[in-house]
């Protein structure tokens, strides 16, 4: 039971780190291209890792940080256009192909041993370079020996800190999860006309809400995550890093929402209705591929906050999970992203930790069981592609891209 | 099926040339990086130096001088603590090893002392080198040290670019073998195969376990190979494929599907292998020379009996009932049906030939280019792939012939032209990007096919 309790700690504190948040984000991005444009971009980590370049890079030499956030997001801004402007009028394999390995030049570019002053090579640029404004930045105490967990009490509180309690608050998670899932069921009107659009009353929302707000608390009740203030992984990176999701998420629910949004999911079902209404299709593709990259770069930052902007640590493997990530969550839904990269990483790490802790070190090493981890995404990706194509979240209707 | 789709947005030719001018701008540093001196990755610490790191006690900063062949002794060092103050000064064994023990962990410095290097050899990059130590591990100082004139000092240029052109050839045959299924496989099915890399490296790892693990005769070895290959494309189409096309799947989703694929085979091909690169036979079968130019034995074998293969799928292509009805679903699949075609039939030969061509593709590969194959060897060479099939025109076969050539030619020429070592794929993706901007279609591709 303790290496059970042990491996969920682990997935929980996958699940709220800022590597994790940085990720979502660039799912919310990658969300904008795939999920409501249909744009497959493939280069997404060539995105993340030009917003680091030019987070990391300015700071390091004497920037602030606000102009570092700025030189990244400029950087993906080009980015975006240079890939659009030749292949956005094509079809969507091309743009596949070309993201893909544009992501790859300006991986090899960072690696080059020629750019070490600049790009730090393939070692990358340590964040102790870059972190400094940052962390400056924190309300709460910079000292690293002074820890907190997030909520007042845990359940060592309880009874001594038995282990009937963690089980019994690990079955009270589930039945809530349970009863939100549910209750979204139910909540769901019928849908006896095919095309009329699903939207869910607001009460029901609300009680979805605040059951996983109630599962979330009790989960950090069972499992306190302890870590420094301010550090290179602490509380105040987290804390930026899933309040910026929340923008982010809050962001494109705007967009989608709007006139522009509908223009998108317009190009996404048919291009040549959108033209023949007199819209600029390669215009609004245009600015689809522009917005999302901007999340990319946002979420390369974050990414390479807490540890190194190293470029192959994103190359085409982290956009490929990105990718899952999103399928996971469900596409061309709004919450969909974040639900899905948090589920999705923490998983990972949960398959490894199983496969390391249960599967004797003579069939599984653990370098063994890391790359059986890997494996099993990959495969989750196929198989979520053929049977549910719309994820958790997502409307089945909504997913009939074909670029 | 969307590889028909309308084509052609004409007009738009101003934000063509907006790209190109962005394009010119984002390349400028990079072309300008392309004139500076190749250097050669700087030598990997040894893990066997005289100093041990203990948890908590002590750490180490460590490297070898020169490079493993030609190691560079008797050059001075000295260690700064991090206030900068003189810790010690030590000598380079003669294997160019050295190695500091610290106990304090900090940001170190090491400096070389351009004095005490031997005659002959000249220090590229920084003198001195910041290091962060960590108790419990060891930190690795690089300095790029190497003889003078190490740039075209023994072979003159032309020599270095007549070399490029015969090492260019024979892996320009290789992509040749593999993007031709690449090629048809998408002619015939609309689906850009992103595994198809993988079969390449699975024709290696097989190759491997019959030949270095099995102790299989080689040629014996290679016709196994090809024949385990084609049957993988076999089981996979009718396993896999067919049923998605059966079922309506699109072929966005189906790209993903291959996505999903070429990660799990990667994982699958590192958990059995590990990370290293196994050679398919531990034996050196020499080198034959003519002029300035150097070629392994197994890579005349390697470009002989791929031009073979090559000739042959362009003849069964060209001159064969059933390439002419392979040529039939590829221009358009329900014409083709309507006139009696089988046309899984023909999709299934498709896949499993192509298998085949990709898994011989990567027994070669091994043999001639990589020394062995690794999990990842797919992965690098899989833009490879797409540059040429997308250079020579999607979908067309002799196309994905020509660019395979012209993308083999550019990768290695690219290092005797002046490119850094570590570019000379990136420069074949330039190259690809450029040529979309001016031709869509590719080379030999017709504009009506990009919609």
């Amino acid at each position: 039971m303790d290496t059970i309790i042990g491996i969920l700690n682990q997935m929980l504190s996958e699940a709220i780190s800022p590597t994790t948040a940085g990720l979502a984000i660039a799912v919310i991005g990658l969300n904008i291209h795939f999920g409501f444009t249909g744009l497959l971009n493939f280069g997404q980590a060539g995105f993340m890792l030009l917003g680091a370049y030019g987070f990391a890079i300015v700071i390091r030499d004497n920037g602030s940080m606000w102009l570092g956030i700025l030189a990244g997001l400029a950087a993906a801004l080009v980015f975006a256009l240079i890939l659009g402007a030749p292949t956005l009028k094509l079809r969507g394999d091309y743009l596949a192909i070309v993201t893909i390995s544009a992501a790859e030049i300006i991986r090899f570019t960072g690696r080059l041993s020629a750019l070490d002053d600049f790009t730090g090579g393939a070692l990358g640029i340590r964040s102790a370079n870059y972190r400094g404004p940052f962390t400056d930045l924190s309300p709460f105490s910079q000292n690293p020996q002074e820890r907190f967990s997030l909520l007042p009490f845990n359940y060592t509180d309880v009874a001594g800190g038995a282990m009937w309690v963690r089980v019994a608050g690990l079955l009270v998670v589930v039945l809530l999860i349970v009863a939100a899932v549910l209750v979204a069921r139910r909540g769901r009107p019928a849908r006896e006309d095919e095309s009329a659009p699903v939207t869910t009353p607001l009460s029901v929302r609300l009680q979805v809400i605040g059951l996983s707000l109630l599962a979330v608390l009790v989960l950090f009740f069972v499992l306190p995550v302890t870590l420094s203030q301010t550090g290179a992984d602490g509380w105040w990176l987290r804390l930026v890093g899933w309040t910026l999701v929340a923008l982010s998420t809050l962001v494109v629910l705007l967009l989608v929402r709007s006139p522009w949004g509908r223009l998108l999911r317009g190009v996404r079902e048919d291009e040549d209705a959108m033209r023949s209404l007199g819209k600029n299709v390669f215009a609004i593709k245009m600015q689809a591929l522009v917005i999302g990259g901007l999340f990319g770069a946002l979420g390369g930052m974050l990414f390479v906050l807490p540890s190194t902007v190293q470029p192959d640590s994103l190359g085409r493997q982290t956009t490929f999970l990105v990718f899952t990530a999103l399928l996971l969550g469900g596409a061309a839904t709004i919450f969909g992203p974040v639900l899905g990269a948090v589920l999705f990483f923490s998983a990972r790490i949960g398959i490894r930790e199983i496969g390391d802790s249960y599967i004797p070190e003579s069939i599984m090493s653990s370098q063994q069981s890391n790359t059986f981890s890997f494996m099993v995404v990959g495969i989750a990706l196929m198989l979520l592609v053929i049977f549910r194509p719309q994820g958790i979240l997502g409307d089945k209707r909504e997913l009939r891209i074909n670029v | 099926m969307s590889g028909r789709t309308p084509p052609v947005r004409r007009g738009g030719s101003r934000a063509r040339a907006l790209g190109l001018a962005l394009l010119a701008a984002l390349l400028a540093p990079l072309l300008l990086t392309l004139g500076a001196p190749a250097s050669a990755a700087a030598p990997a610490a040894s893990v066997a130096t005289s100093c041990l790191p203990q948890p908590e006690q002590q750490g180490c900063i460590a490297g070898t001088l020169g490079s493993r062949s030609s190691p560079v002794g008797g050059a001075d060092l000295t260690l700064l603590d991090p206030a900068g103050a003189e810790v010690e000064t030590i000598t380079t064994g003669e294997d160019g090893r050295f190695a500091f023990t610290i106990t304090e962990p900090g940001q170190y410095t090491v400096e070389l002392d351009r004095e005490s290097l031997p005659d002959g050899i000249e220090l590229r990059g920084q003198e001195s080198l910041s290091v962060q130590v960590n108790l419990g591990g060891t930190a690795p100082a690089l300095f790029d040290v190497r003889a003078e004139g190490f740039d075209g000092g023994q072979t003159s240029r032309t020599d270095r670019i007549i070399q490029g052109v015969a090492n260019g050839l024979t892996l320009g045959l290789l992509l040749a073998l593999a993007s031709l299924g690449l090629s048809l496989i998408y002619g015939t099915t609309g689906l850009s195969n992103f595994a198809h890399a993988e079969q390449v490296t699975l024709g290696g790892v097989v190759a491997y376990g019959l030949v270095n693990v099995g102790g299989l005769n080689l040629w014996l070895g290679i016709v196994l190979t090809v024949l385990i290959c084609g049957a993988t494309g076999y089981l996979q189409d009718r396993g896999l494929w067919q049923p998605l096309r059966r079922r309506g799947l699109g072929l966005t989703q189906m790209v993903i599907v291959t996505i999903g694929l070429s990660l799990a085979a990667q994982y699958a091909f590192q958990y059995f292998l590990g990370g290293s690169n196994v050679p398919v036979v531990v034996r050196d079968f020499g080198v034959t020379v003519i002029g300035p130019v150097t070629v392994k034995n197994q890579s005349w074998i390697a470009m002989g009996i791929s031009i073979v293969m090559i000739a042959l799928v362009g003849y069964v292509l060209t001159r064969t009932r059933i390439g002419q009805a392979t040529r039939a679903v590829s221009d358009n699949p329900a014409l083709a049906a309507a006139s009696g075609i089988d046309v899984d039939r023909i999709i299934r030969l498709v896949w499993t030939a192509s298998a085949a061509l990709a898994g011989l593709a990567g027994v070669f590969y091994a043999l001639a280019v990589s020394n062995g194959i690794r999990w990842d060897t797919g992965l690098q060479i899989l833009l490879l792939l797409f540059a040429a099939v997308t250079l020579g025109g999607l979908g067309t076969a002799f196309g994905a012939f020509v660019g395979s050539i012209i993308i083999g030619l550019i990768v290695e020429l690219a290092s005797p032209l002046g490119a850094p070592g570590d570019l000379k794929y990136a420069v074949a993706l330039v190259i690809l990007i450029l040529l979309l901007l001016v031709r869509p279609q590719g080379l030999l591709g017709r504009a009506g096919r990009v919609g």
